[in-house]
């Protein structure tokens, strides 16, 4: 290891540090009568496989979830050192390695504090339960009479005194969890629900090399991929002979279209790239829909599979009027800062991959899958990345590694894709369209809603039973195919998420439209169908209030049941002063919209305020406020820079963002092609947060990119009277609409 | 051909062997492995490669190393030590000013370089020093609150 490579920077991943215990799936009818287990602990039921008492007097957490720069870690460590009641400075993370840490699946679906964290919360709890047990046989007193802080356990009266570290050489957690041990009552908590510093900041603010991009290993060489200029070009002609001979160049790789360079420095590797580049001619059909009409042609796609996904049927008052309406979201890029990286090299005999996915065992399998080898001989470590909000090109680029690793004798190969690669072959967030339908009572009410939504899949992540999901197996000269795209089920749902209202509406009806064909490379980005869904549904829900001449905070807590649902929307309006009936001077305005994501998890509610430059149909979002209710906060701080971050994200959605194609290739290749909302731009954002002590934690990660859409379209609908349906709303379209009238 | 050239990093004298046009982003991150500057598009335009040359705020990845030869260079390396932080870094930490963290040796070295010209900033210079400065996490207001705390703590 060079120098600046630490154990505690890459988690032990080179060797030395051994840890065995039982990683073996449950089998036998023992376990098969086994309780049922918080989250992911139910399917790695050690206590040892989450949590290591360390006789230094550390405690070590072996999480499934992975840092995305979310704070996960550091909420997950508020929550394990609560229960074991230490200091959170004694907790050590490590990062997922499939050597050794619990199978979680993907990081995703803001489940970690949801699902992880009660896995977590549940072994740590039983943990310290054990450990007092074992100190009352050691100190021989009852278990009433010991008191565990901060690893010590004194008796109450007397002098006698063990610790955890003590006895950790009983090996006090070998056992199976039984989740028969209650965590803390919310009254006793000292760390959870106060703010927590991230755990990871301190680095980065030094500029310490935490990230994958800066992993420095032995012998390490870098590599660069040559991708088609476009999904469906051939390879008509390579001269590699020139490229062979630059500088520094070890390898030129050729596998069918999947073509890559391999040289001593990062700068020659580069260069080989763009030389390589210049060496390859390529034929580029016309093979992408034209972008002026992909939603109508994605509509029409063969195989569309039309499920109504939920329906309600009740006598009401009857309609006097109905309206309808239809949205439109583009392609959206994850956009990472840091373009994907990944490295990998032969160790020990296992191809061992460093990578920023969100998923370490399923990106394993399918890495196995495409190499050949046997899932044990694959080890997959997670080390951190730029943040990626969702799938983006975490798991091609260590897949990319790992073929050129292989290429050159499992040499160490660490290589981080070009701005180019990063937008040209990320998979997107789905082009989607939104029809809605609501009828109205003569006093004003929805009795009727019927709502469609035309989307392909959000989620072609890999570890499929079939099938691979990583770009470079499809180039191979003997490719592999994609699996299956296959719709998610809701409540969650994919193209669906938040299809179906929290409103009460005596009768509605929500069809989902599941598009197998996928013209784009899609997959899931963060809130899946949601950003469109809660757009559409919250954006109909002014226009629908517009109708019947209500106000839009009144109408909705007039179809809101769900007490929570309502508090949320009064703490917002509350907090931003909404006054019903309130006139704008024809460019300000402001607009509310509300959701619940997933329709499970974190309340939102939020009121944008905008100006319009009704000459040049700019809009600018001077300030939103919000109000969240995330059930349990575990580190205030920590939620509130997800909702002000997802506000912020989703305004740059809602106001500049659609990846850019013709019908050869994807044009969006840059910053200039792909632009975002910028330091002038973004709003001021003031979050309520609402605690729940007393109940469980729901995931906030994304719960508000959607309303923050809709808020901001009722918003301009407020301050103009236009009102924009299709997303986003550039400058031509605002002022095309206000046009219109 | 590859050469050799001295560069004045964080106030010692170093040598890189490479060719001249190589960006001084590579230079930094793995001949010196000063790897806060970080790669993000290749074409100036996000920032997360962003040293200071001589007071002034450059894209490293568009920088060739044989232009900056004999001239200051300093890196978020070089602004604070663990004991002895720098106000911005502190700062950033007090403000929790990021989500994932890439951006941020960008976010710094871009505000210091504001800090050392004109220690007290309003909030729109803030924001107009940082235009060509992309964060994707979304923390810009906390990016912003964090500078504006380092000024206040450097004017005291």
């Amino acid at each position: 290891m060079s120098a600046t490579l630490t154990r505690r920077e890459f988690g032990g991943a080179l060797g030395g540090l051994v840890i065995a215990f039982s990683m073996a799936p449950r089998v036998g009818t023992a376990a098969e009568s086994a309780p049922r287990l918080p989250g992911m602990l139910e399917a790695n039921r050690r206590l040892d496989a989450w949590l290591r008492v360390d006789p230094v007097g550390t405690v070590t957490v072996f999480t499934g979830r992975v840092e995305l720069g979310q704070g996960a870690t550091t909420a997950l460590a508020q929550i394990a050192a609560e229960e074991l009641d230490i200091g959170i400075a004694r907790v050590r993370m490590i990062p997922v390695d499939t050597n050794r840490s619990p199978n979680e699946g993907v990081t995703a679906g803001s489940n970690s504090i949801e699902a992880g964290g009660a896995a977590l919360r549940s072994a740590a709890a039983e943990a310290r339960a054990i450990l007092i047990q074992h100190a009352s046989q050691r100190l021989a007193l009852p278990v009433d009479q010991l008191i565990a802080d901060d690893g010590t356990i004194f008796a109450k009266s007397g002098p006698q005194r063990t610790s955890y570290w003590e006895l950790a050489a009983d090996m006090p957690l070998a056992r199976e969890a039984t989740n028969s041990v209650p965590p803390k009552p919310a009254k006793d908590h000292r760390l959870v629900g106060r703010p927590a510093q991230r755990l990871d900041i301190p680095d980065k603010v030094m500029g310490q090399p935490i990230f994958i991009q800066d992993m420095r290993l032995p012998g390490m060489v870098y590599g660069r991929i040559v991708r088609p200029p476009s999904y469906g070009a051939e390879l008509v002609r390579l001269d590699e002979t020139s490229v062979r001979k630059m500088p520094g160049v070890i390898a030129v790789v050729r596998d069918g279209r999947f073509l890559g360079v391999v040289a001593e420095r990062e700068e020659q590797a580069i260069a080989a790239r763009a030389a390589l580049m210049k060496a390859a001619t390529w034929r580029v059909p016309a093979g992408l829909p034209d972008p002026a009409t992909v939603h109508d042609y994605l509509k029409t796609r063969p195989g569309i599979d039309t499920k109504t996904v939920n329906e309600k049927t009740a006598s009401a008052q009857p309609a006097v009027k109905t309206i309808t309406a239809t949205y439109r979201k583009p392609y959206l890029a994850h956009a990472s800062i840091g373009p994907s990286c990944g490295a990998a090299g032969l160790i020990d005999d296992m191809l061992t991959v460093w990578s920023h996915t969100q998923g370490p065992y399923p990106l394993r399998a399918d890495i196995a899958k495409a190499t050949g080898l046997a899932p044990e001989k694959v080890r997959v470590i997670h080390t951190q990345g730029a943040g990626c909000y969702g799938h983006n090109g975490a798991d091609d680029a260590a897949f990319d590694a790992a073929l050129l690793s292989l290429a050159v004798n499992g040499r160490l190969v660490k290589l981080q894709w070009m701005r180019d690669d990063e937008f040209g072959w990320e998979p997107f967030g789905s082009a989607m369209t939104m029809a809605a339908s609501a009828s109205l009572s003569a006093d004003g009410s929805i009795v009727d809603w019927q709502y469609d939504v035309w989307s392909c899949t959000h989620n072609m992540r890999p570890g499929n039973r079939q099938g691979v999901n990583l770009l470079a197996s499809w180039h191979l000269a003997k490719p592999f195919e994609r699996a299956t795209p296959a719709e998610l089920a809701l409540p969650a749902g994919g193209g669906d998420r938040n299809a179906v209202p929290t409103y009460d509406f005596p009768n509605q009806r929500i069809v989902d439209h599941f598009i197998p064909d996928m013209p784009l490379r899609v997959s899931a980005l963060r809130t899946l169908g949601g950003f469109g869904n809660v757009f559409a549904l919250e954006s109909f829900m002014d226009e629908v209030a517009d109708a019947a001449g209500a106000d839009p905070v009144a109408f909705r807590l007039k179809h809101l049941k769900d007490e929570r649902a309502r508090a949320v929307l009064q703490a917002a309006a509350e907090k931003a002063g909404w006054k019903p009936g309130e006139k704008s001077d024809g460019t300000r305005g402001r607009g509310v919209a509300f959701s619940r994501y997933e329709t499970t998890k974190t309340y939102v509610a939020l009121i944008a305020d905008v100006v319009v430059d009704r000459t040049s149909g700019a809009v600018r979002v001077e300030r939103v406020t919000a109000a969240a209710d995330a059930g349990q906060t575990i580190n205030p701080d920590g939620l509130r820079n997800q909702i002000e971050g997802g506000i912020i994200q989703g305004a740059s959605w809602t106001l500049k963002e659609q990846v850019k194609f013709d019908k050869e290739r994807i044009l969006s290749r840059d910053w200039v092609g792909y632009p975002i909302l910028t330091f002038a731009e973004v709003p001021a954002v003031d979050v309520v947060l609402i605690d729940h002590p007393e109940l469980p934690s729901l995931g906030a990660g994304e719960a508000s990119q959607g309303p923050i859409s809709a808020a901001i379209a009722n918003a301009i609908r407020h301050a103009t009277g236009a009102r924009l349906r299709d997303l986003p709303f550039t400058p031509e379209r605002v002022k095309a609409a206000i046009a219109r009238g | 051909m590859p050469e050799t050239y001295h560069l004045r990093v964080n106030g010692a004298l170093r040598e890189v062997t490479l060719e001249g046009d190589t960006p001084l982003l590579y230079a930094l991150r793995n001949d010196l492995e000063l790897s806060a500057a970080k790669f993000g598009c290749g074409l100036a335009q996000c920032g997360a490669c962003t040293v200071i040359v001589g007071g002034t705020a450059v894209r490293s990845c568009r920088t060739e190393v044989r232009a900056v030869e004999n001239r200051d260079i300093t890196t978020l390396e070089g602004i604070g030590t663990e004991t002895k932080l720098h106000p911005l870094q502190t700062a950033f930490i007090a403000e929790q000013a990021m989500q994932c963290g890439y951006c941020i040796n960008g976010m710094i070295m871009s505000a210091k370089a504001l800090l050392d010209k004109n220690p007290r900033p309003s909030e729109l210079q803030i924001r107009e020093a940082l235009a060509g400065n992309l964060c994707r996490c979304g923390s810009h207001n906390r990016i912003v609150r964090a500078i504006e705390r380092a000024s206040k703590e450097m004017a005291t």
